[in-house]
């Protein structure tokens, strides 16, 4: 069996890519792929612990982290769809999505 | 016992009067005059019932001596005082002379202020008087009544008062109703000279508690003779001075002459009759402190005697009818101190009560007479029949505070005196009711057989022939004179003729002032029968003895008797040859001027004493005052102190250490410092906030790289 620390720094990998592609990308579409990545690499974590979790009495596995993972790819999906929403409406009121020119709220 | 006692009506010897005054000064706005005077005489005729009252309870008690607290005072560590009503014989003495002799002043009082205050224009002045006059009763129960010194004291101050209040009783005028502040001054110099005597008075009471360790009149008689025959010196010369303040003995009897500014029924109960006796009554009562110390008793004696020929000698020389006996009371009081400094108390007190009697009677005949004079000069003035007129009701109040100088308003056709005997003569015609009053006071005053003034001036005589010669020969003396200037005053104002015109139509005074009079007369007349020099009717004696103790009834010596009796008519035989013989003209000057020559004219100016008292005291007081008030407290406080040293230094506080130093340069720099601050920060974080969503997601994870490190590594 793969050891649990081995899917940990693969989510700890997967999450610090996203966390740059947010920073570092200037096109929504990527920074929304960097999000996913980072949502992904979470899910993965709790996947591997919820595997080495104790398992509660008459059960073959504990689900917890299973659970969870469902409820977060939920909401990403959720996510995604208002933000793409948002992308399409700032599209067409600015014909550009490069986020560096949506810095009207700035102080 | 019981039964007979009134002695629960002790209180009442004060609150009777007070009443009188509270319902006078409450409600007497709504009173007629008559009204008011009824009532206060009233007042004073009900604390009269209760003296006789209290006196038959003393009697039945075989003048045992009885007490009535009525509450606690003052209670401080050793100092326990009460407000206790002291019943005994000396005492009930004092309260039947002020209450009945105040009772007849009160309803003279009715009639002769009803034209005072209209001779005046003020008729609104008609009720203070005599919520004064009820005032005074009161307080002189408290005085003669109270059971220790401190209650004395009480009493004694409260008289004060009432004697400062009613000698400036008309305070914007001067004797002569002109706009002045003559009145109102001789009510200060009365108040002020009070308060020296007081201040001996008070230092007296301070080394009695120190020493003795209390005011009480027993307990201080008891104990001391514990102490040092040097205290009780100094504590009964001390209260000497408190004496000399009120009785007006040599030095400070100075205000009396002036008090007579006030209305004449005041001269004769205040300053003739009662208050200025409270001075021999507080040494009759500390009698036994008093026969301790045989030095304090001979300074008294002296200090009596030699007033008493003193002032006598001035009152030959005055010409104001209420001035000559203004002097011959001072005299007759240095006849009473005498008596009590003898030793003589019973002496002492029966010439204070014989003395209230005709010389309230004197004082109020002089009264009538001055008010005759009124009379004759308003008719004339006036030209017509009727009694003087009303002032319209209006001009009354609005004279109730003039300025002495905005009194135009006031008719006035020459400056008259109705009190200068020279304006006066041939009264006995117009006036003959007062004429014969006069002559009863003037026979009993001058101590002719058998009037009151005969019988009680030999005893002090006699008591002084058989143990201080010296004051005898000078009471002798005084007695000579005081007939003599009686003699003058009754040639001068009842004989001769007429030397002004007010004097021709002068008009005798109403009942309401003459029967009180006769009342006074008949008491001038019989007095004497309180304590004649016969075996058996030592009745004052007796009477006074319970409280004083043994006093020896001494028979009638006729060779003192017949010496003073021939001196008096000596006296009255001689005035009678310069002033009945040849009665003084119009604008003649007095005959004694020529034979007497500096003599006379030191007499007419009462001896410089007043020149003398303002060159030595007051003008060096009035230059201590101006140095203090010009040089140390205007230039040195104000100038220097005030306005230098503490307005100065908080001035440079305000404006260099506080303004300059603290303020601006320290408050205010940190204020303006915290300001900058605030603005180099936000000007340096404004900078975070780009706008760029990522660099906010930047600080988000270096923040969570900062907490998850500090909790990895912690």
């Amino acid at each position: 069996m793969v050891p649990v620390n081995y899917y940990i720094i693969l989510s700890a990998i997967l999450f610090t890519i996203g966390a740059l592609g947010v920073l570092v990308r200037r096109n929504p579409l990527i920074i929304f792929m960097s999000i996913e990545l980072m949502l992904n690499s979470a899910n993965l974590a709790m996947v591997a612990f919820s595997s080495v979790l104790p398992k509660p009495e008459g059960q073959l596995q504990n689900y917890s982290g299973q659970i969870f993972v469902f409820f977060v790819i939920a909401v990403a999906a959720a996510e995604v769809a208002v933000g793409l929403a948002l992308i399409v409406q700032i599209f067409k009121s600015r014909h550009s999505i490069n986020v560096d020119e949506m810095n009207n709220l700035k102080g | 016992m019981e039964t007979t006692s009134f002695l629960y009506l002790a209180p009442f010897l004060v609150f009777f009067p007070a009443i009188g005054l509270l319902v006078n000064l409450i409600f007497g706005s709504r009173f007629s005059e008559k009204a008011i005077g009824w009532i206060a005489s009233a007042a004073s005729g009900a604390a009269f019932v209760v003296s006789v009252l209290l006196a038959y309870s003393v009697s039945v008690n075989h003048g045992e001596l009885m007490r009535w607290t009525i509450g606690e005072w003052i209670h401080i560590g050793n100092l326990q005082l009460d407000w206790t009503f002291r019943v005994d014989s000396l005492s009930t003495t004092m309260m039947l002379v002020v209450s009945g002799v105040g009772t007849l002043i009160h309803i003279y009082a009715i009639g002769y202020m009803h034209e005072d205050v209209r001779f005046k224009n003020d008729v609104g002045r008609y009720r203070r008087f005599f919520v004064f006059l009820n005032l005074f009763i009161a307080m002189m129960m408290i005085l003669v009544s109270g059971d220790s010194y401190m209650m004395l004291f009480v009493g004694w101050e409260g008289v004060g008062l009432c004697s400062f209040l009613l000698i400036g009783f008309w305070y914007e005028m001067d004797t002569l109703a002109r706009p002045s502040w003559a009145n109102s001054n001789a009510a200060k110099k009365a108040f002020i000279t009070n308060r020296i005597g007081d201040f001996g008075f008070l230092i007296a009471g301070f080394i009695m508690f120190w020493q003795i360790g209390s005011f009480q009149f027993d307990q201080v008689f008891e104990l001391a003779h514990t102490v040092e025959p040097g205290i009780i010196v100094a504590i009964t010369l001390f209260m000497l001075i408190g004496v000399a303040g009120k009785s007006a003995q040599i030095p400070l009897y100075v205000w009396l002459p002036d008090a007579m500014a006030g209305p004449t029924p005041v001269s004769a109960l205040i300053h003739a009759a009662t208050m200025v006796t409270a001075g021999v009554y507080l040494i009759a009562r500390s009698a036994p402190l008093y026969s301790l110390v045989p030095q304090a008793q001979n300074i008294v004696a002296m200090t009596g005697a030699v007033t008493a020929l003193f002032a006598a000698t001035i009152a030959v020389g005055q010409y104001d009818i209420k001035k000559v006996l203004a002097y011959s009371t001072i005299s007759q009081l240095g006849f009473m101190v005498a008596a009590v400094g003898m030793g003589a108390y019973v002496a002492g007190m029966f010439h204070l009560v014989t003395h209230a009697f005709f010389k309230a009677l004197l004082f109020l005949s002089a009264g009538s007479v001055i008010l005759g004079l009124e009379r004759g000069h308003h008719h004339l003035a006036h030209h017509s029949p009727s009694s003087p007129a009303l002032p319209p009701k209006g001009e009354g109040s609005s004279h109730a505070y003039p300025s002495p100088t905005g009194r135009g308003a006031r008719v006035r056709e020459e400056v008259f005196d109705p009190g200068d005997m020279r304006n006066m003569g041939g009264l006995r015609k117009t006036m003959p009711v007062t004429f014969w009053l006069y002559i009863f006071g003037t026979l009993a005053l001058a101590g002719i057989w058998p009037f009151a003034g005969f019988w009680s001036k030999d005893e002090i005589l006699l008591d002084a022939k058989l143990h201080y010669p010296t004051v005898y020969w000078l009471l002798a003396i005084a007695a000579f004179f005081t007939a003599f200037y009686m003699g003058r005053q009754i040639w001068m104002v009842f004989f001769g003729e007429p030397r002004h015109e007010a004097a021709a139509h002068a008009e005798e005074s109403p009942k309401i002032m003459t029967v009180p009079l006769m009342v006074l007369a008949a008491l001038a007349l019989l007095g004497g029968a309180l304590n004649l020099p016969f075996e058996g009717f030592h009745n004052l004696t007796l009477w006074l003895g319970h409280t004083l103790g043994e006093v020896e009834g001494l028979p009638l010596n006729l060779g003192v008797a017949g010496v003073s009796t021939l001196l008096a008519l000596l006296a009255i035989l001689i005035s009678w040859f310069l002033y009945g013989r040849n009665p003084l003209k119009k604008g003649q000057i007095d005959p004694l001027k020529k034979p007497l020559g500096f003599l006379f004219t030191g007499m007419e100016n009462k001896w410089f004493i007043d020149e003398i008292y303002w060159a030595v005291f007051i003008d060096r007081y009035v230059d201590i005052a101006r140095f203090l008030a010009d040089v140390v407290d205007w230039r040195f406080w104000h100038d220097w102190f005030h306005e230098k040293v503490i307005a100065g230094t908080y001035n440079w506080l305000a404006n260099i250490a506080l303004n300059r130093y603290a303020d601006q340069q320290g408050i205010d720099a940190f204020i303006n410092a915290l300001g900058k601050a605030t603005q180099w920060a936000s000007a340096a974080t404004r900078k975070v906030q780009n706008g760029f969503v990522r660099s906010y997601a930047l600080s988000i994870f270096l923040g969570v790289i900062l907490i998850l490190g500090y909790l990895l590594l912690k």
